[in-house]
């Protein structure tokens, strides 16, 4: 399973990638693998703000739907659009043409309450043991 | 995210399910396998070639001796008399109010032998309820452990399974079935289905389980035979519009509301819920189940309100995705004077009313033979 160095993640499964003040957010590997099939994408507006923890999107498979959290409190600068036509590529490549927003963050500050990869992958392993 | 599995019964093959890596879930109070290799994947081998599903957690009740067809006229709405001998059909088991107890299979092994395939969620209340309503000196066996169940399912199934069987299958026609062996297994075989393609049920020893999966595998997979599980059913289920119980059917409804009045033989005599039926019959029906497309961009699914001229004015039943269709769909219970083909409609969708569409069912027809 990847764990991308270049991220951030959450005990939700988000992962973050940060330029400068913008972060990109998106769902991670064990994420869409415990989802199966992503049939939609429900994305928020540009200009909406989310706070830390907030539901800002849903993404759905065959049988449910799951709320994705908001990693970094932030205001969103743009949505993936391809998810619209083509939500299989959360499936596909959630790291890289999977992403789902990107927001200008409130406060970088919290970032560092986020995982590194080495720490997410250890919190996959004992979360897949139970 | 793991749900607690301790006290779930389990198949014969859930070993086996489980080194194949498949998802398992609860169902029925069974751990049951819910996708292999992927739902999409599965469902659309199913429709195209071949899916072989583990349906062992259905249940199974055997009816003999001299009052059996009496009985089983009793307690289900449909004709049992009509049957000859290796035949089946649709049915269902009806409380006094008209309301549906369970859906089930009426098989016809001979004069004073039926079997009948129910619901794994009502395996024990529907014996339960024949017993209770069993004055007719009939034999009533809760035979559910004696048999694992597989469904092999697709247009490719007859070819696969004819080498393994010492039965003319080209001549067995769509719900009728027979008697034999798969390999050296005995083995009752039915040309059934839940998933609107050809294919057939299997019934045999439980003891024989992995032997039997492993010579269909076997035989199927240079044809595209691929495991299916429990996701793929439901979403191949619902595009040919066959009810789920505790969905479109439950102790609430009645077969004039789900669309099921061509299961209703009121003309074959009494039998219970007869009352019920004609009286609502009569007096006309306020709701009714139809098929929808979603519209808008949204998925409608099961509980989610339905809205006509942004009032709430029903519910759906069963919805999601349809792989084969490329669209998403559902069954919903609607107001009657609402209920045509063709009426715009809405589903709440969280916080949003996407608008959906009323169609004409089933959603997909398997192809005719050239």
């Amino acid at each position: 399973m990847k764990f991308p160095a270049d991220c951030v993640y959450t005990k939700e499964h988000e992962w973050v990638r940060v330029h400068e003040d913008v972060a990109t957010v998106g769902i991670t590997e064990h994420a869409q693998k415990e989802l199966g099939d992503v049939v939609f994408v429900e994305l928020p507006k540009s200009g909406e703000t989310f706070d830390t923890k907030e539901t800002f999107a849903n993404v759905e498979s065959v049988k449910a739907v799951s709320e994705v959290f908001c990693p970094v409190a932030g205001k969103i600068l743009e949505v993936n659009n391809a998810l619209s036509d083509s939500p299989q590529l959360v499936n596909e490549d959630c790291y890289g043409d999977g992403w789902f927003v990107k927001l200008k963050m409130s406060d970088a500050a919290e970032l560092k309450d986020l995982l590194n990869h080495e720490e997410y992958a250890e919190f996959v392993a004992e979360e897949s043991a139970e | 995210m793991s749900s607690p599995t301790v006290g779930l019964r389990k198949t014969a093959l859930h070993t086996l399910h489980k080194k194949m890596g498949a998802r398992m879930a609860e169902f029925g109070g069974w751990e049951m396998p819910i996708e292999y290799s992927g739902i999409i994947q599965e469902h659309c081998a199913v429709r195209t070639a071949a899916g072989l599903f583990d349906i062992s957690h259905m249940g199974e009740i055997l009816i003999e001796g001299a009052g059996c067809l009496r009985l089983i006229q009793h307690v289900t709405c449909n004709d049992a008399s009509r049957l000859k001998d290796e035949q089946i059909q649709y049915s269902a088991l009806l409380t006094p109010e008209g309301t549906f107890v369970d859906d089930i299979l009426v098989h016809r092994f001979g004069v004073d032998r039926y079997f009948l395939c129910v619901n794994a969620s009502n395996a024990q209340k529907d014996f339960d309820w024949i017993c209770q309503h069993n004055s007719f000196d009939a034999k009533v066996i809760h035979a559910s452990h004696q048999y694992s169940q597989l469904a092999l399912q697709g247009p490719k199934a007859q070819g696969i399974l004819q080498p393994l069987v010492n039965v003319d299958l080209k001549a067995m026609k769509y719900y009728w079935l027979k008697h034999g062996n798969l390999g050296d297994v005995d083995c009752l075989i039915t040309r059934t289905g839940y998933t609107g393609e050809d294919g057939f049920e299997l019934y045999f020893d439980p003891g024989s389980s992995e032997r039997v999966w492993n010579l269909l595998m076997d035989a199927g997979s240079g044809d595209g035979l691929i495991p299916a599980g429990l996701g793929a059913r439901n979403t191949l289920r619902l595009e040919a519009k066959m009810a789920l119980y505790g969905h479109e059917i439950s102790d609430q409804i009645t077969p004039w509301e789900a669309d099921l009045a061509w299961v209703v033989k009121l003309e074959k005599g009494n039998f219970l819920g007869k009352e019920a039926l004609v009286k609502q019959h009569e007096a006309g029906i306020q709701k009714r189940l139809i098929g929808f497309e979603m519209v808008g961009k949204g998925i409608g699914r099961d509980g989610y309100p339905v809205l006509i001229n942004g009032q709430e004015a029903g519910v759906v039943t069963s919805g999601g995705p349809s792989p084969s269709l490329k669209k998403n769909i559902g069954l919903a219970y609607v107001p009657v004077s609402h209920s045509n083909p063709g009426q715009e409609i809405e589903v709440q969708v969280r916080t949003q009313a996407i608008p959906a569409r009323i169609v004409t069912t089933p959603f997909y027809t398997r192809p005719k033979p050239a």
